[in-house]
């Protein structure tokens, strides 16, 4: 042990120059992401006049918006090393339960019910909530891959939506939601404010409180955090349920902000919403990331499909063009996860 | 009833290194047809080793390798199959998702002349190689719903009626009930008398003594002693064993220590009746305040169950616990860890956060104590600072990445992740394994001390040295069942090794 102490000082000497290397590879998790979007934007502001406006920066954030409040909760379930594919489901069968509960016109044939806006707020939330707490029973009791199980969540989801609309499209919903989900303030749509207030809490959470260190230390080593007596079922379980609730806020904003209530309104978001998180940088097998990568990612996406259309390009092929651009991240994404790993030993 | 020929297999002059560390120095070794050949030694002393060169799992080695009097070199474990030879390894090697015929034929499924493998004809195949063996299981359930031992028999049973001539049997009892032993030693029995060489590895020398026609034994990577079994005897297969005044600079534990008196201090937990599945049978015991209690017995012996249940990641079929007279049915590991139990696993791996920092790896199992809804991250890093200070955890600084720390000193964090709010009980699965002599001592003083402060210790181990060097009392497992126990008196790894 005496040996110990003789050796600390060259160690540390040896410590202090690789810092600097050592600290960026271990980054790149971080940065990688921050420089793809960082390019697209250059290229994008070459390529069309119109795309580095004010007023399309505004249209940017107002886009990733529905994304980004539905990527809030997800980002929690991805950081336990979890998946939830019911995402997009639970918001578009959200928005429609919160019409539903709304007194529509004549013609849409469907409950009904002339009940107080913040009533069917309430209903449609606890409907999130409730599919959400399924989504948790079934991964932590039953023991479902939360794949599989959140996979027959959207299928339900999907169903409950069905039964709810008939096909038929709804127009009208409570006044809150419509303020919130269409319209601004001082130049600034609530839809953007809501979206950052959510990001923002979700950072709070995930950085400062006891549950969001639990979330990263299930989703760095779930055995681990067992065996330190954490209640890890508790944890897993409460994600599924943030993650739904997320998607309900997302989704009823986001029929405020389409104008209607229909089926199969959200089938993009689900994948729009992984590629948001995974392409920031969090891993996919959990325990690194976060909100801040989610932001990243969310822009990267919000980016793309925005400069796109600035761009004089055929627009079937954009769509190839976005795939493999988003392809593009996810190695270099993978590239820095090795690097990283390589800087630790 | 060895045949007078010459070895079927000599190998001559073994040397095999891992990483610069020498697992076998100089070895040789010759089997012959119709011999059945005991293998003993302690944990690493080189006995798997040698099995895994013949059976090809290892192909670099030196030395002169001879399968029927011809120099030969296996590239591959493929290549070993092909010349004859099965191996039986200590860890089951089976497909838990297939059925249990589908295991039996594995890779070798008998198939018509279109290429579809014959279900019908499998089935019943494999039901006969296995009831010839005195398994009555129906060949079509899934084989990972079968008990553990009944999982081995059927893999031993494959091997032993895959028609090889040298069958390696390594630890293949450890999981079975004695009337499987029984029916394991008559099929051996058969098949060397039609002539296979076997090689039959295990920890239970009684075992050993009565099957085998020749015992070697293994220390430090030589081969010690070889002799005709029924010439040698139980305690000189012990000595050879551990040797005396041996060249290892650890203490060895071969004289006598004397366990002190019972304590009298309250009862911190009775465990009564405690069953699970086929791992554990009706243990009991209770353990005081101020008290090392150590559990020994080989591996497979049902520790990791029994411990796992102390802490509720595993759940007992039948019988009690009880923390301070309480009554309790641990439904999580956070359950236990609320009544006061703490818990180290036997593998790192398993037990701490490789890409955090130190501070966090210390602070996880007490974040509720010092924190409600909000962090407060310097009151952790000052805990975790003490915790390094106190361990002599090196480097000592609670930021860096716990993957960057030597195999001791993570180890250290592990224990001292419980000790900023010190629990009632603490379990200690293997606490000093894979560690140097200095970490080593480390470890023990900070279990002593803990001792002194009244807490309760329950250390699990396959090391006899571990046990004895730390515990008041010990407990001596075997298949499941507790078989001795020592208290108030002298001990010695003779001893123990014997009562296992």
């Amino acid at each position: 042990m005496a040996t110990d102490d003789g050796m600390a000082v060259p160690a540390a000497d040896r410590k202090q120059r690789r810092t600097l290397s050592t600290m960026l590879r271990s980054q790149m998790r971080n940065i990688a992401p921050f420089l793809t979007l960082i390019c697209l934007s250059g290229f994008f502001a070459a390529a069309s006049p119109s795309f580095a406006t004010l007023d399309n920066v505004g249209n940017i954030l107002t886009q990733v918006s529905v994304t980004g409040i539905i990527a809030v909760g997800l980002t929690f379930v991805i950081l336990c090393a979890e998946i939830d594919l019911s995402i997009a489901g639970i918001a578009n069968v959200t928005g429609i339960a919160v019409a539903y509960f709304t007194q529509q016109e004549s013609y849409v044939n469907i409950a009904n019910i002339p009940m107080a806006g913040w009533a069917a707020i309430l209903l449609a939330l606890l409907l999130c909530a409730l599919l959400g707490l399924v989504n948790a029973f079934g991964l932590t009791m039953i023991g479902i891959p939360s794949f599989i199980m959140t996979l027959a969540m959207m299928q339900i989801a999907a169903g409950i939506s069905a039964l709810l609309v008939r096909g038929q499209i709804a127009y009208k919903v409570p006044d809150l939601i419509t303020t919130l989900g269409s319209s601004a303030i001082g130049g600034i749509p609530w839809i953007v404010i809501v979206a950052a207030l959510m990001l923002l809490g979700g950072h709070l959470v995930l950085t400062y409180t006891r549950f969001g260190r639990y979330v990263y230390m299930v989703g760095g080593n779930r055995e681990a955090a067992e065996y330190s007596g954490l209640n890890v079922n508790l944890i897993l379980g409460s994600v599924m349920v943030i993650s739904a609730v997320c998607a309900g806020i997302g989704g009823m904003l986001g029929v405020a902000h389409f104008g209607s209530a229909q089926q199969n309104e959200f089938d993009t978001y689900l994948l729009d919403s992984i590629a948001a998180v995974v392409v920031g940088g969090t891993s996919l097998f959990g325990g690194r990331g976060g909100i801040g990568n989610t932001i990243v990612g969310l822009f990267v996406l919000g980016v793309l499909n925005n400069g796109l259309d600035h761009v004089n390009i055929d627009s079937f092929l954009k769509i190839l063009i976005r795939g493999l651009i988003l392809l593009a991240a996810l190695i270099i994404n993978v590239y820095a996860q090795r690097l990283r790993a390589r800087a630790a030993e | 009833m060895p045949l007078e020929c010459s070895p079927t297999l000599e190998l001559r002059e073994i040397t095999k290194a891992f990483g610069g560390v020498e697992a076998l120095r100089g070895v040789d070794f010759a089997l012959s047809a119709g011999e059945i050949h005991g293998l003993v030694g302690e944990n690493g002393a080189g006995k798997s080793t040698l099995m895994k060169i013949i059976a090809g799992v290892h192909p670099e080695f030196s030395g002169t390798f001879m399968l029927d009097g011809r120099e030969t070199r296996f590239r591959s474990a493929r290549d070993a199959r092909a010349a004859g030879i099965a191996m039986v390894h200590q860890e089951l090697s089976v497909a838990p998702d297939l059925s249990v015929a589908e295991n039996v034929f594995l890779g070798v499924q008998p198939t018509n002349q279109l290429g579809l493998v014959q279900w019908k004809r499998m089935a019943r195949e494999a039901g006969e190689q296995l009831s010839r063996f005195g398994i009555d299981v129906d060949p079509t359930s899934r084989l990972g719903d079968l008990p553990i031992g009944m999982q081995q028999l059927i893999e031993i049973a494959r091997v032993l009626s895959s028609g090889a001539r040298i069958i390696i049997l390594d630890e293949p009892t450890s999981a079975l009930s004695p009337p499987e032993v029984e029916r394991l030693f008559a099929a051996l029995r058969r098949l060397r008398d039609e002539g296979t060489a076997i090689v039959f590895i295990s920890h239970f020398i009684e075992d050993i003594l009565r099957v085998s026609d020749t015992v070697t034994v293994f220390r430090n990577g030589r081969k010690v002693a070889e002799s005709e079994a029924a010439a040698t005897t139980k305690s000189a297969l012990i000595e050879a064993m551990i040797g005396r005044g041996s060249e290892a600079l650890e203490e060895t534990y071969t004289d006598d220590i004397a366990l002190p008196p019972p304590n009298d201090g309250p009862v911190v937990l009775k465990a009564d009746g405690l069953t699970i599945a086929r791992s554990v049978r009706d243990v009991s015991f209770e353990i005081r305040s101020g008290e090392v209690l150590g559990i020994y017995g080989f591996m497979g012996c049902g520790q990791l169950e029994l411990a796992r249940m102390l802490f509720g990641k595993l759940r007992p079929d039948r019988g009690t616990l009880a923390v301070a007279g309480d009554r309790k049915n641990f439904r999580s590991t956070a359950a236990a860890r609320r009544s006061g139990i703490a818990f180290v696993p036997e593998s790192r791996r398993s037990m701490l956060f490789h890409q955090e920092p130190v501070y966090k790896n210390i602070s996880i199992s007490i974040l509720d104590r010092i924190s409600s809804l909000f962090l407060k991250p310097s009151v952790e890093r000052s805990i975790a600072a003490g915790q390094v200070e106190q361990l002599r955890i090196r480097p000592a600084a609670v930021e860096l990445e716990l993957g960057t720390l030597s195999g001791g000193n993570q180890q250290k964090v592990a224990l001292a992740k419980w000790l900023s709010y010190p629990p009632r009980l603490l379990v200690l699965c293997e606490p000093t394994r894979g560690m140097d002599v200095g970490a080593k001592n480390d470890v023990i003083n900070i279990i002593r001390d803990l001792r002194s402060k009244g807490l309760a210790i329950i250390v699990f181990s396959t090391e006899p040295e571990t046990v004895l060097s730390l515990a008041d009392r010990i407990i001596v497992l075997k298949r499941g069942a507790v078989v001795r126990e020592f208290s108030n008196e002298a001990i010695s790894k003779d001893r123990l090794l014997q009562a296992a």
